[in-house]
């Protein structure tokens, strides 16, 4: 129960993408359809976990002024490992994301969540810690994804509902903006009702 | 000649990185709120991105394709990026020191734009010459300039308008940057 207590923050109040506007490349390239959506959450879930995890146990031995390059490697080294692993396991799927793995690199969540978090805190910490805004960050990514897929092709995780077309203007970039400016003011208008009351 | 200007226009219209591709959106939200910073943030992106291109061009032809060490390229492009944006502050330190104050913070800050990654990676992808490469860094940073100083300005002015309260931040300015993409989908049709 604890869990889902601290988890809800990371899923709207603090969220990366909805709160922070970090990791804002991905969330709006690879949301096209629900599922390429969630594959790239859980991608970029595992090297946040991964790298905040080294980059805490190995905190006490990294000099002060050397610290981005070295957290950068570190990252690095997780994102080529998950490419690697896409590209023999999922080709299919590597396909379709593409670019966008290799990009993990400079997803600035990730670094900032080295910088800020990792680097000062003991390894449960930041696991946990890391594990819960990667959850909200795949949570984000999914939800815009559905949105996008929902709308634009009235389907949902390749599922058709009805045998129409959709609003197509959701399946190009254009819409990937769209969508997200929607999603922060729902966001946003169920704030400030919290707040009236 | 001809080759060079199709390469710059379809890079700053038809495939502009940020509008069509989603490379650098960090950068492209945190800086367009005020016109100094937008203006520093665009010659500092046009500047690193075409040298970048040429340096990880080189360094992919002479280094890694011969030694067949390909599946090392995020980790050498990032680092190669992240030592020449360094190098670069170095450099404009000791000699440009007016371009050096005008470009200020954004100059760091480059390492982590994926737009600069991006070029790299895309360039080996597309096996691109030498010359397509560095035409290709030009073009994509001149694209990022022109949406970057379109946005800035629509920003400032929005600050005019009476706004939903729930649409204010954010959420206004994607929905601009929406219909901003939905204008330079127009250009699509000039690649055809």
């Amino acid at each position: 129960m604890q869990l889902v207590e601290n988890l809800k923050p990371h899923l709207a109040k603090n969220n990366i993408i909805f709160a922070q506007s970090l990791g804002l490349c991905p969330a709006l390239a690879v949301s096209n359809t629900g599922l390429n959506a969630f594959v790239m959450g859980l991608l970029t879930l595992l090297v946040l976990v991964l790298s905040s995890s080294l980059i805490s146990m190995i905190r006490s031995f990294v000099p002060h002024q050397a610290r981005i390059p070295i957290f950068i490697v570190v990252i690095a080294g997780f994102v080529s490992l998950v490419d690697l692993f896409m590209q023999g396991y999922f080709y299919e799927q590597y396909k379709l994301i593409g670019l966008f793995i290799p990009l993990i690199v400079v997803n600035c969540a990730i670094l900032a969540s080295a910088e800020t978090m990792a680097s000062k805190s003991d390894l449960i910490t930041s696991f946990v810690q890391s594990t819960l805004a990667g959850v909200g960050f795949t949570f984000a990514i999914t939800l815009i994804g559905l949105l996008r897929e929902i709308l634009g092709s009235l389907s949902v995780f390749g599922f058709k509902l009805i045998e129409l077309n959709g609003i197509l203007i959701f399946m190009t970039p254009a819409g990937a903006f769209l969508a997200l400016g929607i999603i922060l003011a729902i966001i946003n208008a169920f704030k400030e009702r919290e707040n009236d009351y | 000649m001809t080759d060079f200007l199709i390469l710059l226009l379809t890079g700053i219209f038809v495939n502009n990185f940020v509008l069509a591709k989603f490379l650098g959106l960090c950068p492209f939200l945190g800086t367009s709120n005020n016109s100094n910073s937008s203006t520093g943030m665009s010659l500092a992106v046009i500047f690193v991105l075409t040298f970048a291109s040429f340096t990880t061009y080189v360094v992919n032809s002479l280094i890694l394709k011969p030694f067949e060490l390909e599946f090392l390229q995020t980790l050498v492009f990032i680092l190669i990026i992240a030592s020449f944006v360094q190098f670069i502050e170095m450099l404009l330190k000791k000699y440009f020191i007016t371009l050096y104050q005008a470009l200020g913070i954004f100059l760091p800050l480059i390492t982590t734009n994926c737009a600069v990654l991006g070029v790299a990676l895309l360039n080996s992808s597309k096996n691109n010459s030498l010359f397509e490469a560095t035409t290709f860094g030009f073009a994509a940073g001149c694209g990022f300039a022109l949406a970057l100083v379109i946005l800035t300005s629509i920003r400032e002015n929005l600050h005019d308008f009476n706004l939903p309260n729930a649409f204010k931040g954010n959420a206004i300015v994607f929905i601009t940057i929406g219909i901003l993409a939905m204008g330079f989908m127009g250009f699509q049709l000039i690649g055809k």
